[in-house]
């Protein structure tokens, strides 16, 4: 028989964390929309890219911490989740600085004067 | 519990065995672990993805003035401008736009199906549950439309120009394959089918699942079992894919 972890029922009936549930669907809908305003009106940059990365960040920490549930969890599960992709990050913004670089190794004959 | 190691006075030691040092049930435990070698596989597209889009120029000019072209990668605004029904209609983004909505609106019905399972509200369990069914079934239904449409291309199509026999030969390719496409370098449709394709099939997987336990729902086997909480890691599960398409989203649509 499955241990099953006892969910104790709030007493309002669980409205309260229904409010929490539909508040973080409006913080992710206009974090969203921000990004489409954004990806029309600001020119194309590093800046742009930053936000943009920044916000998905965001995003991401309400989806895991709020609808997948990881906030209010453990510590140590939290840690197990979190650090690993953390260093993740640091792997994606060191190979797209590699690919600038291989880009300029294919055309190093283009830059030289 | 007999096989929980103690220390002198008593308390059980966190982690010699017999209690969950995490507090999360063995299933419970292995979803996230799963997801999290779920997010290093997506995390090594991404990466590649960004490795290969930064060894190719980008585009350097006016964005009024871009033209697809396989010297320079494509802006994805130009790309990705068309939405059903409304062919000709230049409406970039809007689509993929669309897409996100129903996903993240997918995914607030499932916490919905988990919160109800929480309470043993086997109606509220199901309502959800058809709601999150229904939102991934579009989604997989938008992307299948999304493919159909690069693949088949724009009316103008793009004129290339390459070399055959020694000689210059210009024409005109429509759409996309995984040899060459209209939009850009060949990398670009190769790498497009590639991430939103093992996406849309983590989604399809996502679908059978949350149709399982809707089936399991319906016939009462969580009541008899006398907690909800497969809902919960298939949940879990739904999430994750939400959360990989918020990434893919912003790195190949907006970035």
């Amino acid at each position: 028989m499955a241990h099953s972890h006892d969910q104790h029922v709030a007493a309002d009936g669980g409205a309260a964390q229904r409010k929490v549930i539909w508040k973080t669907f409006w913080i992710l809908l206009i974090l969203t929309a921000f990004e489409f305003l954004i990806a029309f009106t600001m020119a194309h940059g590093t800046l742009r890219i930053t936000i943009f990365v920044l916000m998905t960040i965001v995003k991401a920490f309400y989806i895991v911490g709020e609808f997948m549930h990881l906030r209010h969890e453990t510590k140590s599960l939290i840690w197990a989740i979190t650090i690993p992709t953390v260093l993740l990050i640091w792997f994606v913004v060191a190979l797209i600085v590699e690919g600038a670089y291989f880009f300029e190794e294919i055309n190093i004959f283009k830059f030289r004067n | 519990m007999a096989s929980t190691i103690t220390t002198t006075n008593g308390e059980p030691k966190l982690w010699l065995g017999g209690v969950e040092p995490m507090k999360a049930s063995y299933g419970k435990l292995m979803m996230w672990f799963f997801l999290l070698s779920d997010t290093f596989t997506f995390g090594a597209f991404l990466v590649s993805y960004g490795l290969i889009r930064y060894s190719y120029p980008a585009y350097s000019g006016d964005v009024a003035d871009f033209t697809f072209s396989n010297l320079y990668w494509p802006i994805p605004e130009k790309v990705f401008a068309s939405v059903p029904f409304l062919h000709g209609v230049y409406l970039p983004l809007v689509f993929v736009g669309i897409m996100t909505f129903i996903l993240i609106f997918s995914s607030v019905t499932m916490v919905l199906a988990v919160e109800a399972g929480n309470r043993k509200d086997r109606a509220g369990v199901q309502k959800w549950l058809l709601w999150t069914l229904l939102g991934g079934i579009t989604f997989l239904s938008c992307q299948a439309w999304e493919w159909s449409h690069f693949i088949h291309g724009t009316e103008e199509g793009t004129v290339i120009t390459e070399l055959v026999n020694n000689q210059w030969i210009e024409r005109t390719i429509y759409g996309a394959n995984l040899i060459e496409n209209q939009y850009g370098p060949v990398a670009f449709a190769d790498l497009f089918f590639f991430i939103t394709g093992f996406h849309g099939f983590h989604v399809s997987i996502g679908v059978s699942l949350l149709f399982l336990v809707f089936y399991r729902t319906a016939t009462g086997f969580y009541d008899r079992r006398g907690s909800y909480e497969m809902v919960e890691k298939v949940g879990l599960y739904w999430h994750f894919v939400d959360l990989v398409w918020v990434f893919v989203f912003t790195f190949f649509y907006l970035v």
